[in-house]
């Protein structure tokens, strides 16, 4: 019951600061909005037993994207420069297809869901003989999951050099 | 029911005073001990030998005018001094200042919660904490808030990146996150891990003077170049917890190293049998003396050492901490597993 009234209301609000990030105008304000959003998120892991996740939620979005994004939109010139002329129902009708099919998505996602309920949570942990959030999260990553997260490692230090070689043009 | 919501409640409420009380005695201290090395004697008008001048800096402040630029960005100027206040003050929850006790015929633990992922917590609130700098800065709308509160937050983002590495160290020696399972790796090791690991202990100390803007680091607020630094605009109470976040900070960092890397709660030498009559002495002594000697020191450093210049500072984070830090862990890693065969 408690849970079912915390995770309605960590919803509402993650739902609402989602709304305020692309409604607000000042896009600074913008910006705290989505540190807020990811802030409920982490609440959101929290209730859920996730506590290794939500800290890393918190450490890696709010605390360090979101602080870049905020150095971009701080920085960058925000005067746009004049448009070359575009359809003016472009745009309307680029939104209408992308809501229509994550419409769909989220009916079909709802259908699933009610055909086959969820398993309930297992209260046992997920690997045999390791206790602990964080020792939980390590043994998957480096047993069952060990190619996408070497894949995705191998992303990230692909896109660091990426950067690098941007920001640098003579190395 | 009182185990669950009014014990708990009590330890917030008595850790969050003491960490009030605290940091106003925490400036007092500062400029007192910079006092002595300048050979002055420092506040001595508000009780004797000044130690009520906390208090009459506090009344100062709190009648002092609050004044909001006109064309500063209201909702975010407001909302700046509380975000820098409190993931320094909430930050405290997972610290432990000593053991489990009896008091009043009730098992006492002396922390308000202890969670797995503990030293997880600690650095993800100080991350957040940077918001404090970058929005005082940008709402300010004033040349040299913002450019304090550029250079804050480059400082802080460089420095975090050494420091959570030397973390990562102290975790594999210790095999835990948690800070309670930290002080008590200490013990069943018979050894502080300031003696395992000097060295992540020195790029943690260094980094914490920077994470914390404070001397030589305190580029943010270098009143030479900037004024005032990022809360140039501020007045009254809002300057004041700006203020009182930096010393709260400190208090962190401190707590922190001492739980790290100077066996918390333990007495020293944990394993000499001979010295076991210490052990009157109740470990929450132990964690607050060793606390106050990193304090000591930082006021110390400030009295002693000149400020750095903005690229000394960047090339020191980045080209000797961060590798510093990198090869520490690697060599720890290996160590451990070396061990372990």
């Amino acid at each position: 019951m408690g849970q079912a009234i915390a995770f309605y209301a960590l919803s509402f609000f993650i739902l609402f600061f989602a709304v305020l990030v692309v409604t607000t105008k000042d896009m600074v304000h913008s910006v705290l909005f989505l540190v807020l959003d990811f802030l409920f998120v982490a609440a959101l892991y929290v209730l859920l037993g996730a506590q290794f996740l939500a800290a890393i939620q918190v450490l890696v979005y709010a605390g360090g994207i979101v602080v870049l994004y905020l150095f971009v939109v701080m920085l960058v010139n925000l005067k746009r420069p004049p448009e070359a002329y575009q359809d003016p129902h472009r745009r309307r009708n680029l939104g209408l297809a992308l809501s229509a099919a994550i419409l769909l998505e989220v009916g079909a996602i709802a259908t699933y869901g009610y055909v086959n309920p969820a398993p309930a949570l297992a209260a046992a942990p997920l690997v045999p003989g390791i206790s602990g959030n964080t020792e939980e999260v390590g043994w998957l990553l480096y047993t069952s999951y060990l190619i996408p997260f070497e894949i995705a490692s191998m992303l990230l230090l692909v896109a660091m050099i990426g950067a690098i070689v941007l920001a640098k043009r003579e190395l | 029911m009182i185990d669950n919501l009014v014990i708990p409640l009590l330890k917030i409420i008595i850790v969050l005073n003491a960490t009030l009380v605290g940091v106003t005695y925490m400036v007092l201290l500062e400029r007192k001990v910079i006092a002595w090395a300048q050979s002055r004697l420092g506040p001595m008008r508000v009780g004797p030998y000044g130690i009520l001048q906390p208090v009459a800096d506090a009344v100062k402040l709190m009648i002092k005018e609050d004044i909001t630029p006109v064309r500063a960005d209201k909702w975010v100027f407001t909302a700046a001094p509380i975000i820098a206040m409190v993931p320094a003050l909430i930050v405290y929850a997972v610290i432990p200042f000593g053991d489990t006790t009896r008091l009043f015929g009730r098992e006492v633990t002396l922390y308000i919660s202890d969670i797995n992922v503990g030293l997880l917590y600690v650095v993800s609130v100080a991350s957040v904490g940077v918001y404090g700098i970058i929005l005082a800065g940008y709402a300010s709308n004033s040349k040299y808030p913002l450019l304090a509160s550029l250079r804050a937050s480059a400082q802080l983002i460089s420095y975090e990146v050494a420091v959570t590495l030397t973390l990562v160290s102290v975790i594999l020696v210790a095999g835990s996150l948690s800070m309670v399972q930290i002080v008590r790796a200490q013990e069943s090791a018979h050894v502080w891990f300031l003696f395992v690991q000097p060295l992540a202990f020195g790029i943690f100390f260094i980094g914490g003077l920077a994470e914390t803007n404070r001397a030589p680091f305190d580029m943010p607020e270098a009143e030479q170049e900037l004024t005032g630094g990022f809360h140039t605009e501020y007045s009254g109470m809002r300057f004041a917890l700006f203020f009182l976040a930096e010393y709260a900070n400190m208090i962190v960092v401190s707590s922190v190293a001492t739980t790290l890397f100077l066996g918390g709660w333990l007495r020293p030498f944990p394993n000499v049998a001979t010295l076991s009559f210490l052990d009157f002495i109740p470990g929450w002594t132990w964690f607050l003396a060793k606390s106050f000697v990193f304090l000591y020191v930082f006021i110390w450093v400030r009295a002693t050492l000149p400020r750095y210049r903005y690229d000394q500072l960047m090339r020191l984070g980045w080209k000797v901490l961060i590798p510093l830090a990198i090869l520490n862990l690697v060599v720890t890693g290996i160590v451990k597993v070396l061990i372990a065969l």
